[in-house]
């Protein structure tokens, strides 16, 4: 019985890769082709550090294909997800100066979105002060 | 006569366009077991004395859309009708093994993964058709989850006006201030839709949301 759970877990994780992706690589792309690549990269067991983030619509159709694809892709068991950025709280010139270096640069560059399969990502813990990744053991 | 054809054609116009006017479509989104049903449970039997679905420990219970029409919620003399729209719970990940724990054989877990990841593609396709959303959260939870996070984010760009409910207040766990903290730009209101602890305030701000449709 003992044997039989160890060998389940040992066979959970064959390896895995971190990979962090500047957003100049997905800012010429739309929307269907920067999710197309997402998943490509996440569906190589690859847990992805992206620097930006995608859109509020982006994010959904994330999930939504995800779900799609849980169906069609054997052992896939979906994403796990977290976005850090700015609490949120800084003053109104903090949020005018950043929204302008956004808009010059073409995405939120000071946000880092973490994308990982989760088969490897289990839980992606955040709170305000700090994210933790918990992996599948 | 021919005046008073057509005074019953404007007649039957307008009061069929203040009727739909009137039934104001309220979707409850949010993560798995987190109350949805419960708390639209709880306002369909209180107004209709018919639930809307069933409820369960097991998560994705909801795994289809589930309506109810014509709910008209009574509040302190004020009248609104509702179409209520209860949604399975959206999550970024299902596992059939996660059912296992819940003592459901292979087969039906399967099943209910399947029928889960069904449902958060239709639950997503339904933001395009509700006229105010209410986000269950389970107060007991972390509630910087990126799936709460993310619908949030989708509501706002659609300016669909947006309740935040902290479900469970009746668990010790419970920390409503918490999701507070987390979504300082959203009204919170704290609720135990299990023995409908607080409901007043929750009607209070529905019926102050309505009026931005």
């Amino acid at each position: 019985m003992k044997k039989s759970v160890k060998k389940k877990n040992l066979g959970k994780i064959k390896g895995f890769a971190i990979r962090f992706i500047p957003y100049s690589e997905i800012r010429d792309l739309n929307s269907d082709e920067r999710i197309k690549k997402i998943l490509n990269i996440v569906l190589g067991n690859v847990i992805l550090f992206l620097q930006g983030k995608l859109t509020s619509s982006e994010e959904t159709r994330l999930i939504g294909d995800t779900m799609a694809m849980i169906e069609h892709i054997k052992n896939f068991k979906g994403i796990e997800l977290a976005v850090i950025s700015g609490n949120g709280r800084d003053s109104l010139f903090e949020k005018m100066k950043r929204g302008l270096a956004n808009a010059l640069s073409g995405g939120d560059l000071g946000a880092i979105t973490i994308i990982g399969p989760a088969t490897i990502v289990k839980e992606i813990k955040k709170n305000p002060k700090k994210i933790e990744l918990l992996l599948n053991g | 006569m021919v005046i008073k054809i057509f005074k019953n054609f404007f007649k039957r116009i307008f009061s069929n366009i203040f009727k739909n006017k009137k039934d104001i479509k309220l979707g409850f989104y949010g993560p798995p077991n987190a109350g949805k049903t419960s708390l639209a449970n709880r306002i369909c039997k209180d107004f209709t004395g018919e639930e809307i679905g069933s409820v369960s420990k097991i998560p994705h219970e909801t795994r289809n859309v589930q309506f109810k029409e014509k709910v008209e919620i009574d509040y302190k003399g004020k009248k609104m009708v509702f179409k209520m729209i209860d949604t399975p719970g959206i999550a970024t990940k299902i596992d059939y093994e996660d059912f296992l724990k819940y003592k459901l054989t292979k087969k039906k877990s399967k099943t209910r993964a399947k029928e889960a990841t069904q449902g958060v593609i239709e639950s997503i396709k339904w933001l395009d058709d509700v006229d105010i959303v209410v986000i269950v959260l389970d107060s007991t939870e972390n509630p910087y989850n990126q799936v709460n996070i993310t619908i949030i984010g989708n509501l706002v760009a659609r300016k669909i006006p947006v309740l935040i409910v902290a479900n469970k207040i009746d668990l010790k766990k419970s920390d409503s201030k918490k999701i507070e903290a987390a979504f300082p730009e959203y009204e919170v209101v704290g609720i135990s839709a299990k023995y409908g602890e607080n409901l007043e305030e929750f009607y209070e701000s529905i019926f102050k949301l309505s009026k931005k449709v």
